[in-house]
């Protein structure tokens, strides 16, 4: 197996699950500190014409992207060179070298948090998340080249999966968010919250590689809860900000380097964006091993 | 829980909560997981937001409802006319389900998408088991068996002018299309009193625009410092229909939706006349 991305926090967990089974080998720019000794580690660029050859050789029953640029800060060019030519590249050498098997982790957030969302979305829903910011449209464009992959090959097994707000040791905004000190929030906005564990997003990686497996899945953890609530269960002071404030101050504060989040991510505080994961569960026998409780508090390992 | 704006109302109000309130809310609750569910409905803010609203019920509209007990159990739509400028409408039919019917009913109106981009108000309203007004949560709800309210008339029903008072405006069809998808039940609903809270004499479409509401009213009354901005006590009459049954295919063409969404309409209207007819006055 190739996992792209694979030293990212989430990569190492879906390596050390998957390398006593099977043989696993993968590409990321980063070094890959502590690493079993059975892996293989190709440290290059996902870009570089090297990855074609690792294809080539590597005769892999699945590959598992995870390699999602998600550095708000990184350039627009960057950003759109690294997230979609690449997959673009990667999706070439699926169909060129006879991958059987291509799961690729999207996101819930390609829909887009919006006071129109109905409470629950479906697969079928528009990916909107795009349309106020234009940060997410990459992650937007990889998740539609992934699904137009998905009807143009039907030799291979492609699985788009959907998570919802992932939490734990990984560093992205919404676990971000919760290891502040004290945590801003919008003055009368209370919006309904779904979250996963990182371990059960590495569960349903493993069982979306099961042969047979394909399609899009929306993954949702153990329920949903009010933002104030997981706020409270964490103990954090927060500080309501009005919402029309909330936009220019961070876009400011951005713009000045004095924070990390970029003003995309106020809308996930404002509105809701739960999906709705009955296919997962139905289909790939998805069900989250974590409660909301250990969820929640997974953040503070981070 | 944090210090938001909504716990200082609910401590604010913690002593009007009579206990028949607490209990009715409890009886609503006994059915449903424990805590907020999926749709961010509160039972601990909603005996608050009921013990206010029982106020306004009881000793502000006076309302008198017939026909609860003509709401069937189980999955129904309570279809209405929609009026007075501001949702106290829906605040009265839902509170007249909980303090009235037997047993307590939660029922969810649909709400404009607007009304959710407001600060508090659309946690408010969220937390007191108000929905989104898509179909795909109409959908949710009425197989979980809840209850919901519809005002097919949308915005044009509560925007209504004077002259234009009780008046069905359009129905929209998409309450039809859910109810023949999901075989519910649909209890018609005339709200007579409404009309007459604030008396709109014309929609200003630029001022609208301004402030980015979906209409704004022109509302003389408001001019009255302080009071004016409250709606004029007028008497609530509240009348509950027979449960009606449609059947068919729910992707028939418009014109055989228009036809099924007539009954209800026309039904409606006699009903609101017939009320009309039976009032005496309006405050009383």
């Amino acid at each position: 197996m190739l996992v792209t991305g694979i030293c990212g926090r989430l990569g190492q967990r879906v390596a050390r699950r998957l390398h006593r089974e099977a043989r696993v080998e993968g590409i990321d720019r980063r070094a890959f500190p502590n690493r079993p000794k059975d892996i293989v580690h190709h440290q290059l660029d996902i870009r570089r014409k090297k990855t074609r050859d690792v294809l080539r050789s590597g005769d892999f029953r699945a590959i598992v992207h995870l390699g999602i640029l998600h550095d708000p800060r990184a350039s627009a060019e960057e950003h759109h060179s690294w997230n979609v030519l690449a997959f673009g590249k990667l999706l070439q050498y699926v169909e060129q070298y006879d991958v059987p098997k291509l799961v690729v982790l999207s996101s819930a957030n390609v829909y887009g948090p919006r006071p129109g969302n109905p409470q629950f979305l479906t697969e079928e829903s528009p990916l909107l998340g795009g349309a106020r910011f234009h940060e997410i449209r990459d992650l937007v464009e990889v998740d539609m080249l992934a699904q137009s992959f998905f009807w143009r090959n039907p030799k291979v097994e492609t699985v788009v999966l959907r998570p919802v707000h992932i939490l734990g040791t990984v560093h992205n905004a919404a676990s971000n968010y919760l290891r502040r000190e004290w945590v801003p929030t919008l003055a009368g906005f209370d919006p309904m919250i779904q979250v996963i564990h990182e371990d059960d997003v590495v569960e349903a990686i493993l069982l979306a590689l099961q042969p047979g497996v394909r399609g899009i899945f929306n993954l949702a953890g153990p329920g949903t809860v009010p933002l104030s609530k997981i706020l409270g269960a964490l103990g954090k002071p927060t500080l309501p900000v009005p919402h029309f404030l909330a936009k220019p101050v961070l876009e400011r504060m951005w713009n000045l380097r004095l924070t990390s989040f970029p003003a995309a991510e106020i809308d996930h505080i404002q509105y809701v964006c739960m999906v709705d994961d009955r296919r997962a569960r139905e289909q790939l026998r998805y069900a989250p091993k974590k409660s909301m409780e250990e969820t929640l508090l997974s953040v503070q390992r981070g | 829980m944090r210090g938001t704006a909504l716990d200082s109302l609910m401590r604010a109000t913690r002593d009007m909560a009579a206990p028949d309130i607490d209990d009715r809310v409890g009886r609503i609750a006994a059915d449903r997981p424990v805590g907020i569910d999926p749709y961010g409905y509160d039972p601990q803010v909603a005996r608050y937001a009921l013990a206010c609203a029982s106020w306004v019920y009881r000793y502000y509209f006076r309302a008198e409802v017939r026909g609860t007990d003509r709401v069937p159990a189980g999955r129904v739509m309570l279809v209405s006319n929609h009026s007075g400028q501001l949702p106290l409408d829906a605040l009265v039919i839902a509170a007249s389900m909980i303090l009235e019917a037997e047993p307590p009913r939660l029922v969810r109106a649909m709400v404009e998408k607007w009304a959710l981009t407001l600060p508090y108000v659309g946690e408010l309203f969220t937390r007191c088991g108000q929905v989104l007004g898509v179909p795909e949560n109409c959908r949710d709800l009425l197989e979980r068996d809840e209850a919901i309210l519809v005002f097919p008339e949308g915005v044009k029903g509560i925007s209504k002018t004077w002259d234009q008072r009780y008046r069905l405006a359009e129905f929209g069809l998409g309450f039809m299309r859910l109810a023949l998808e999901t075989k519910t039940p649909i209890v018609p609903v005339a709200v007579v009193g409404a009309e007459e809270q604030y008396v709109n004499l014309h929609n200003s479409s630029t001022l609208a625009r301004l402030f980015g509401t979906p209409v704004f009213p022109l509302i003389p009354q408001a001019l009255v410092p302080a009071l004016g901005w409250l709606p004029a006590p007028t008497k609530y009459h509240v009348h509950l229909g027979e449960p009606m049954h449609f059947q068919g295919d729910p992707d028939d063409e418009d014109q055989e939706i228009e036809r099924k969404v007539w009954v209800v309409r026309t039904t409606i209207q006699s009903m609101l006349n017939r009320g009309l007819k039976d009032r005496k006055s309006i405050f009383f």
